[in-house]
C-alpha cells in the first residue's frame, strides 16, 4: 500500500476532517480491489487509484458535506498574489525564492487557502498541483472536457492566491503593498 | 519584447508551468523568456509557488492505525457476498 500515505493527505484535503479521510481511504481501497480486475496491467496505477478515490469522495462523502455541489467563486485578478508581493529577492538576496515563499506561507494557511474552495475547483487544484496530474487524467477522474479541467484550474488557483495574499497581509508580512490590496472592484 | 508578446506569454503561463505545451509552443514561450526578464520573473513565481503548495498539501502524516484498518478488510467478507472485501 504505497500510495496510502498520498491518498490520505488527497483524501484530507477532499474532506477537511481526519475521520472521513480516514473512511475514504479505507474505502478507496476497497473499491480498487473488488474492481482490481478493471485495472490494465502496464497503465497508471497511481493514477487508477487517485481516480477510485475522486470517485467515492464525490459519491460518497460529497452528499454528507454542507457545500453545494456545483458553488461558483468570485472573479479574481491574474496573478493576484505576485502582483502583490514585494520582490522575493529584496527580502533576503542570500536565499532562493522557493524557500522564501516556503516561509511566507505556513502550512496551515496553504492548507486552508485549497480547502476554502468550492469542491469543483478545489478537486482541480488539488489533483493539478498537489498530485501533479496532467489535464487529461483529471479529466478522466472527474469527467469533464478538459476546457472545463483548465478554466476551474485558473479560476482555482487565482481565488487561493487571494486567500494566501489575505493570511499573509493578516499577518503584517505582505504590508508593502497593503494600499493596492484591495483590488480594482473596491468599493 | 513588444507588449503584445508579454501579454500573449503571461496567457500561456499555466499551460506552460503545467507541462501541458507541445514542443513548437515550448520553444516559442521559451524564446521569449530568454529575452524578457519580467515575465521570466513572473513564471519563476509561479513555479515557485507551484512547488510551495505540493509540498506544503501532502505532507500530512498518515494515521498508523488506518493501514491496519485496511488490513483487516481484506481478511472480512464485509458484505456477506462470500468474496473477501
Amino acid at each position: 500500500m504505497q500510495y496510502a500515505p498520498q491518498l490520505y493527505s488527497a483524501a484530507l484535503r477532499m474532506t477537511r476532517n481526519q475521520a472521513d479521510a480516514e473512511d475514504l481511504v479505507q474505502d478507496t481501497y476497497l473499491r480498487a480491489y473488488r474492481g482490481f480486475g478493471g485495472f490494465t496491467e502496464g497503465t497508471n496505477l497511481r493514477a487508477w487509484l487517485y481516480r477510485i478515490l475522486t470517485n467515492a469522495f464525490i459519491n460518497t462523502y460529497r452528499s454528507r458535506q454542507r457545500r453545494p455541489t456545483e458553488s461558483d467563486l468570485a472573479d479574481v485578478e491574474d496573478m493576484y498574489l505576485y502582483k502583490r508581493l514585494p520582490t522575493l529577492d529584496t527580502l533576503a538576496a542570500s536565499r532562493s525564492a522557493e524557500d522564501q515563499l516556503f516561509d511566507l506561507l505556513t502550512d496551515d494557511e496553504v492548507k486552508q487557502a485549497l480547502e476554502d474552495l468550492p469542491e469543483n475547483f478545489r478537486l482541480a487544484v488539488l489533483l493539478a498541483d498537489v498530485e501533479g496530474f496532467s489535464y487529461k487524467e483529471i479529466a478522466e477522474m472527474l469527467d469533464i472536457p478538459i476546457g472545463t479541467v483548465m478554466s476551474r484550474l485558473h479560476r482555482g488557483r487565482k481565488a487561493m492566491q487571494k486567500s494566501l495574499f489575505d493570511y499573509a497581509h493578516a499577518r503584517g508580512l505582505a504590508g508593502q503593498t497593503a494600499g493596492s490590496a484591495e483590488g480594482p472592484d473596491h468599493g | 519584447m513588444a507588449d503584445r508578446d508579454c501579454n500573449e506569454t503571461l496567457r500561456e503561463l499555466e499551460i506552460f508551468l503545467d507541462g501541458e505545451m507541445t514542443t513548437e509552443e515550448l520553444t516559442v514561450i521559451r524564446a521569449h523568456l530568454e529575452d524578457c526578464p519580467n515575465c521570466l520573473e513572473a513564471f519563476d513565481f509561479h513555479a515557485e509557488l507551484k512547488a510551495v503548495i505540493a509540498r506544503k498539501c501532502r505532507a500530512d502524516p498518515m494515521p498508523a492505525s488506518l493501514l491496519s484498518r485496511i488490513e483487516e478488510c481484506f481478511q472480512t467478507d464485509l458484505d456477506g457476498d462470500g468474496r473477501i472485501g
